[in-house]
Order: C-alpha cells, then sequence, then structure tokens
C-alpha cells in the first residue's frame, strides 16, 4: 500500500471508526476489572446487552442516511414488548402469529411516521417526537398501564401464573456452543439486511441520494415519497424486532420499555461516524458504534463505576470519539 | 499617482502536499478596479481567502497601506478594512436587512448590553440612501428573504460598506443578476471608487471585465502569469493567459445536414406554467415552440421571464398543473413527474447545480447513473460492475478530469461538476435536452469544451432547448432564438436574424423589438 492510499484510508469514516472502538478497547485494557475484560463471557455479555440498541441503531441509520431522524423508536419498542407479552402470555397466541403481529404494527407506527414527512413535509424531528409520544400512549393503552408479566390479575384480585411460552426461552438462548446469544445473531442479522438494502438494492442508492440533494433526487426521477416511506418503515419494523427481544430478555411487556433508547440509537449510529445532515455514512459505521457504546458501558459497569459518573464519563467520551472523528488530515 | 492600498507579495499556500498557490504578487491601488481571472482551480479563491483571512498558514507577507500585517482570523481582516462579498451570500435569511447589515458588529447602547436599534435603523437607512437602493425605513425591517436575490446582493455590499471596508472583493457578483441590475451594480461600482475604495473583481464574463476594470491579473495553475491595465489586455492576450493555449477556432455556422427530411422531435403548443401562489398571473402564460431532430433553439430572457417555470413545467416538476399541448415524436405527452418525463426521453438540466443538480456527498459514478437506475438496476439490485463501465464510458466522453470514479462529486471542480451532471443526462438516453445555464459557474475551457459536446449531441439526432443569460452563447450555438418576457414569446428569430440588440429588446418586451421579429 502506497503512502499516498494509506493516507485516504486514514482519512476515511471507518478508519475513525476503528479508532474511536480501538480506544475503548485499550481503556478496556488497562481498566480491565481483575482480567474480567479479558473473558470471553464478558464480550458475550457486553454483545447481548447492547443488541437491542444496536437493532434500534440499523433503522436508525436508514433514517438518518435519508436525511431524517426517527425518535419515535423507543416508544415502539415499549409497545411492541406490551403487544408481544400479550398476545403471547395472556391471549395464548403462538409464537409465529404474535411475532407477525408485532412486526406489522411496529411497521405501520413507522409508516405513518413517514406518511408524515413524506406527505405531510413535517419536519422529521417534529413528527417522530409527536409519534413517540403517540406511541407511548398507544403502549400504556395496549397494557392498561400495567406490565404484563405470567401473572394474570383477575377482578376479584387473586392471581393467575402462566407458564412462559418456548418462544421466550429460544430467544433469550445461546448458541454456538453457549457463546453467542440469539439477540445478538438477530442484530447481526438486521445489519445484513440494511448492507443489503443500502449497497446492493437500488433503494438503498435513493436513500442517499434523497439524504445527499432531495431536489436533485427528485429531478432525476427518484421517487422521495417511497423512499422516505422505506426508511421510516424499516426503522419502525426494527423497532419492533427490538420490542420482542425487550419483552423476551425482561420476560414480561413493561409499557415503560425502551424509554430513551431512541437516543442511545442516535448515540450509536453518530458515535460510527454517520453524518446527521443525511446522505452518507454506513450500516457498517453502526456496527462499529455499537461494538463502541457497548464496550464503554460494559468497561463502566464492569469495573462497577456508579451510575452518576457512568452517565457523566459516556457523555464526555462520545463528545471525545465525534470530535475524533472529525478532525482532518492537513 | 493614486496610492497603493494594498499589496501581496510572493503568496503561497499548501494544502497537505498539493501547492495550490506559488508565488503570486497582486498590488491595489486606490480607487482601482482589479480584475483577478483564470480557470477554476487557478488560485483565485484561495487567494481571497488568503487576504480575507480565512486561510491563516500561508506563505509571503500582504501590507496594507505599506505596513505588514497578517490575519488571524475573518474578524481582523474585517476590521482592517477588507470585506469579501461570497457568491454564496453571507446573509441570514430569516432576520432583517438592518439585523443583517449589523451582524457582528450590533451597536449598543446603556452599558453595551442593550441593542440600540434607532441608532441601527438610521444607519442602515444612511447606507442604503448611499447605494441608491430605494429601501424604506420598512423595508429595513422586513426579513431578507422577502428580497430576490439581486437585492440580496446589494444588502450583502451595504453590510460590507457598514464596516468601513476600503477594499472590496466581489466574487462572481453578477451571476445571478438580470441586466438592470447589473446595471445598477456597475454604477455602485462606480460611487465606491469616487469614494477611494479599491475592489478585486473576479469573474467568467468577458463583457464585464472590459466594463470595469482598470488593471487585470491572470493566475494559472496557482501562479502569477501576468498583470496589466483593460486598455493593454486584449480579449485574445487574456484568453490565452487564462488557458496557456489558443482557443479552439470559434465554432462554425451549426452545420446541420440541411435538406434532410424534418422532423419534429419536440412539439408544443399554448403551454402555460400557473404561478406557484394561487391568484397571480401564471408564470408562463402562452409558449409554443417546434424543436426538430438536430436543432438547437433558443430562449433569451433576462431574470423572471418564466424560462424556469418553463423547464420545470415542462419536465414535469411541478406535477400535473401545466396546459397546452406537448407531443415528443409525434406522441402525445403530459408532463406530470420527472421520473415519466425521463422514461419518455426528456432530460433537464438545471441552472441551480448545487442546489437541484449534484448529489456532492455521493460518488462520480454514482451521480452519473442517478437517473438511469431503473435500467442499471434490474430488479431493483444493482449491478456494480454495470454502472461503473457507463460512469466511466461517460468519463472519457465528457474529458471529465478525477482522480477516481469512486471520488465524492462535490470534491470536483465546477466545470467538472457540471460535466458529471450532463453524463447524468446523457445516460438517460434523452431524445430532447433542456439546458438551463449549461456554462454557468464554468471555466473557459471547460465551456468550450461543452459547446464542442453540444454540437456532437445534435449531429447524433437529439433536439436541444437552451436557457442562457449570455447572450454570445446563444448567438454561438443556436439555430433559432425565441425570447421570452413575463411568460410569453415576444420574438423569434432565425440565425440570419439575430442580433444581440434585437434578441434584448424583444427579451425586454420593447414593442417595437417584438413587431419587428414577428414580421
Amino acid at each position: 500500500m502506497s503512502a499516498s492510499h494509506l493516507r485516504r484510508w486514514l482519512a476515511t469514516p471507518s478508519f475513525r471508526a476503528l479508532l474511536a472502538l480501538a480506544f475503548v478497547a485499550v481503556i478496556g485494557c488497562v481498566f480491565n476489572a481483575d482480567g474480567a475484560f479479558f473473558h470471553w463471557s464478558t464480550h458475550r455479555d457486553m454483545l447481548r446487552q447492547v443488541s437491542v440498541y444496536g437493532i434500534l441503531a440499523c433503522g436508525m441509520t436508514l433514517v438518518i442516511i435519508s436525511g431524517g431522524i426517527d425518535l419515535s423508536v423507543g416508544s415502539v419498542v415499549g409497545l411492541c414488548a406490551v403487544l408481544f407479552a400479550r398476545q403471547t402470555l395472556h391471549q395464548g397466541q403462538a409464537a409465529p402469529g404474535a411475532i407477525g403481529l408485532v412486526l406489522v404494527a411496529g411497521t405501520a407506527i413507522g409508516l405513518a411516521s413517514g406518511t408524515l414527512v413524506a406527505r405531510f413535509r413535517i419536519q422529521p424531528f417534529v413528527a417522530t417526537l409527536a409519534m413517540m409520544v403517540f406511541a407511548r400512549g398507544l403502549a400504556k393503552w395496549a397494557s392498561g398501564g400495567q406490565k404484563i408479566s405470567q401473572a394474570i390479575q383477575h377482578p376479584d384480585g387473586s392471581f393467575t401464573y402462566v407458564d412462559l411460552p418456548p418462544i421466550f426461552h429460544r430467544l433469550d438462548h445461546r448458541v454456538l456452543w453457549g457463546n453467542l446469544s440469539v439477540v445478538t445473531l438477530v442484530f447481526l442479522a438486521c445489519v445484513l439486511l440494511c448492507w443489503l438494502v443500502l449497497s446492493k438494492l437500488r433503494w438503498g442508492r435513493y436513500l442517499y441520494a434523497t439524504g445527499g440533494n432531495e431536489e436533485a433526487a427528485r429531478l432525476s426521477g427518484v421517487p422521495i415519497a417511497g423512499t422516505k416511506l422505506l426508511a421510516y418503515g424499516l426503522s419502525g419494523l426494527f423497532g419492533a424486532v427490538g420490542g420482542i427481544c425487550q419483552a423476551v430478555q425482561e420476560q414480561q411487556g413493561d409499557p415503560e420499555a425502551g424509554s430513551t433508547y431512541e437516543l442511545t440509537a442516535i448515540a450509536i449510529a453518530v458515535i460510527g461516524g454517520n453524518n446527521l445532515m443525511g446522505g452518507r455514512g454506513g450500516i457498517g459505521l453502526t456496527l462499529l458504534g455499537a461494538l463502541t457504546i457497548g464496550y464503554l458501558e460494559k468497561i463502566l459497569s464492569v469495573n462497577a463505576v456508579g451510575e452518576s459518573s457512568r452517565l457523566m464519563l459516556t457523555g464526555a467520551i462520545i463528545v471525545a470519539a465525534v470530535l475524533l472523528q472529525r478532525r482532518r488530515a492537513g | 499617482m493614486p496610492a497603493r492600498l494594498l499589496a501581496l507579495r510572493r503568496i503561497g499556500k499548501l494544502f497537505g502536499p498539493n501547492r495550490v498557490l506559488d508565488g503570486v504578487s497582486l498590488d491595489l491601488d486606490e480607487g482601482e478596479v482589479h480584475i483577478l481571472a483564470g480557470e477554476n482551480g487557478a488560485g483565485k479563491s484561495t487567494l481571497i481567502k488568503v487576504l480575507a483571512g480565512i486561510h491563516t498558514d500561508y506563505e509571503g507577507a500582504i501590507e496594507l497601506r505599506g505596513e505588514p500585517v497578517r490575519f488571524a482570523s475573518p474578524q481582523e481582516a474585517n476590521r482592517a478594512g477588507i470585506s469579501v462579498i461570497h457568491q454564496e451570500l453571507s446573509l441570514i435569511d430569516s432576520m432583517s436587512v438592518m439585523d443583517n447589515i449589523h451582524l457582528g458588529r450590533e451597536l449598543a447602547s446603556r452599558g453595551g448590553l442593550w441593542l440600540d436599534r434607532r441608532g441601527q435603523a438610521g444607519r442602515a437607512l444612511a447606507l442604503c440612501r448611499q447605494l441608491d437602493m430605494g429601501f424604506s425605513a420598512a423595508d429595513l425591517a422586513r426579513p431578507v428573504e422577502q428580497f430576490p436575490l439581486s437585492v440580496k446582493n446589494l444588502i450583502e455590499i451595504a453590510k460590507a460598506l457598514a464596516f468601513d471596508a476600503r477594499i472590496l472583493v466581489m466574487d462572481e457578483p453578477t451571476s445571478a443578476l438580470n441586466r438592470a441590475e447589473v446595471e445598477k451594480l456597475f454604477s455602485l461600482i462606480g460611487t465606491l471608487k469616487r469614494k477611494g475604495c479599491a475592489i478585486i473583481y473576479i469573474t467568467h464574463k468577458m463583457d464585464e471585465i472590459y466594463r470595469v476594470a482598470d488593471r487585470i491579473t491572470v493566475l494559472r495553475d496557482g501562479r502569477w502569469v501576468g498583470t496589466a491595465a483593460a486598455a493593454d489586455c486584449p480579449e485574445s492576450r487574456l484568453i490565452q493567459w487564462m488557458i496557456g493555449r489558443d482557443l479552439a477556432p470559434r465554432a462554425e455556422a451549426a452545420s446541420r445536414p440541411a435538406g434532410a427530411a424534418a422532423t419534429s422531435v419536440l412539439v408544443v403548443r399554448g403551454f402555460r406554467v400557473p404561478h406557484p401562489v394561487p391568484g397571480r398571473p401564471p408564470a408562463v402564460s402562452d409558449f409554443s415552440v417546434a424543436v426538430q431532430a438536430g436543432e438547437v433553439v433558443g430562449i433569451a430572457g433576462l431574470q423572471g421571464s418564466g424560462g424556469t417555470e418553463l423547464f420545470h413545467g415542462l419536465f414535469g416538476a411541478y406535477g400535473a398543473v401545466c396546459g397546452g399541448t406537448v407531443t415528443i415524436d409525434g406522441e402525445p405527452f403530459r408532463p406530470e413527474s420527472p421520473a415519466r418525463s425521463i422514461r419518455r426521453g426528456l432530460s433537464y438540466l438545471t441552472a441551480d447545480r448545487k442546489g437541484s443538480g449534484l448529489v456532492p456527498a455521493m460518488s462520480v459514478a454514482h451521480n452519473m447513473t442517478l437517473a438511469s437506475l431503473s435500467r442499471a438496476s434490474p430488479g431493483g439490485v444493482l449491478r456494480p460492475g454495470r454502472e461503473r463501465a457507463s460512469a466511466a464510458r461517460q468519463a472519457a466522453a465528457l474529458n471529465i478530469r478525477l482522480a477516481s470514479l469512486d471520488q465524492a462529486a462535490g470534491t470536483l471542480s465546477g466545470g467538472n461538476q457540471q460535466k458529471v451532471v450532463l453524463a447524468k443526462w446523457l445516460e438517460t438516453q434523452p431524445r430532447v435536452l433542456l439546458l438551463e445555464e449549461p456554462t454557468r459557474g464554468v471555466d473557459i475551457g471547460a465551456k468550450s469544451e461543452i459547446y464542442a459536446l453540444m454540437r456532437q449531441w445534435t449531429s447524433a439526432g437529439m433536439a436541444i432547448l437552451l436557457i442562457s443569460s449570455e447572450l454570445p452563447e446563444l448567438l454561438l450555438l443556436c439555430d433559432r432564438i425565441l425570447a421570452l418576457h413575463r411568460g410569453a414569446v415576444t420574438g423569434e428569430f432565425s440565425r440570419g436574424e439575430a442580433t444581440p440588440e434585437r434578441i434584448l429588446a424583444a427579451a425586454m418586451g420593447s414593442p417595437e423589438g417584438a413587431g419587428e421579429a414577428c414580421a
């Protein structure tokens, strides 16, 4: 590799995202909590814990590339966790039907946001902020304001307990000889799907063009409205996937689940180097961003850093990572 | 002998390993208009940025009234009396004229905390009167976005004067102005000269250079080529300095195979485009034209004559709102959406390359295939090999200078960006090209290349409708020229009849020009 090639590669967003990840990994090696950082189980648990955020960040990446933002995904997680728990635990619906229903509900929320943005030209921030509030309300309505768990309360005040359906065990399970959680595989599948859309399909190119210069794209015959609907629809779909994973991990449907998750998803996309202005970025960056955020949280928790310090440190490190990425060569 | 105001001595500048300026010197006298000329990428903007305190690490020295200075920031340069009026105006659209004029040096009263609104209004009004802008006190309180681009240009100049600028840098100040507004700007430049201001003026337009120039300095490839008094620097010498070679001989009269059965590719009858604001008179009220295969029909119109709206309407960019009939190759066509128009063989190069042409963050190759993507990706799946092959073919055919097809299109020079957008439209294999200001912001070399390409396309049977605000360009390229005034055709001229005076008269709505033309 010649010097100029090397220099060009050093200036790419992927390299900078790798650098941020390496930076966090070095911190992990230094503050290794008596060697805990060098056990695979720490990394496995980190992957499990970051998976729901990562799944949401996949959808967020598509929306951000198209030039928008989706604040509603945290509420979609709550709504879909509640729906999934209600269908499987209380209604006793079989897993495939319940999963299908929840995915349709999440996608519908995303398409509704997309319609507000594309058809009614409401600013994405405002449209999805409204949808965030609305979907949280839906979650509380669908759950009656209660966590939906194995304990079913009857009108006379008595409780009955239902067994967890097998789908819960199957999804919150480890595969590959106990080395990887199923939710992590789901996250990786979402990354793969986004990669296919963004780099192999015509619609992916439309996402970049719409975010890069909407008017130029429109005059080039790009279906702008359809492209935005796709981005928000997929974001809703990923929100639903995240909601199912959340319900499975908590073994219940909490109407408050997923609060502020949208912010973590945005942080992941940004720390990976996706530009909030739209038109550039990629899912690989988001994957690196998810690992960075995941390790950060994990390192702070294995070192028993208190929650208050943890939040402050996370904020500071996000800023540091973004500044690190912005520095240009020359 | 007028006093020397400014001297740049052997300025050099490196971007990483790339040398973009190499020992460039330039001096500026009081009351002088000094043209800075050169092709795109010659180093003009970099030199200006050094002067304006934007680039702070440079070689060489700057002397202001004999004193060495070194600006560490644009604010310092401003305080020293240097103001740059950029092509992209630095006004804040949502703020009032008055606030914009004082932006960054607000007048304060009562301990410096409160804005002295009355004082600001008084000073702004005085400035605007000085510039003969005809602004009332109420106009000053209106947000800048309510004014047309031409007025914004004047506001920008007023802002510079509010900073007591003695040295003004104008970068293509007329690119968005109509003829009357250009005249106004020139008379303002005269006023400024009499007040002892000095002006560095960057432009690509020949006629402007000889209208305003006292002296001319030419840069090429980051080096100083020459400085001469305007009177001693005829056009031919200037061009040779700029491009380092003689231009290809001016186009011979468009040589279309005469006698070949002329078939109309595009026929438009009674075309109407409604005004975007309901209740206003239509933007285009009555437009008819028939363009034959291999023909270039020009449309001459001043700013606001409806040319942009006409092309937007024909291309379906407004949706299905236009009236009249259109046929392409004899088949009726109803403009509904850009996608449909593209499928029917229509392509539209807009005047606003940044706003509606290029996707700067996307690669050159991806920009080129954007409008023909459904053909390049059967079944919705991209074919990178096929895409790269057609992009490489276009890059070669249009002689686009680039490092790689994967480089972001926004990193190319203006002329090459324009060629990328042209390549995008050629990839759709159009029958009819709607070209609006195809050489705006393009250097002289690329300009003549684009002219040659247009001839190549017409000889392949394409039909071209061309809007240009540069009359010489229309006269050079067009077989026929229509004059557009307030959305209606006010004159039609064959190649033999067309003279700048007659076209301009018709485009300005002069009745005798129109009468002459229709006769």
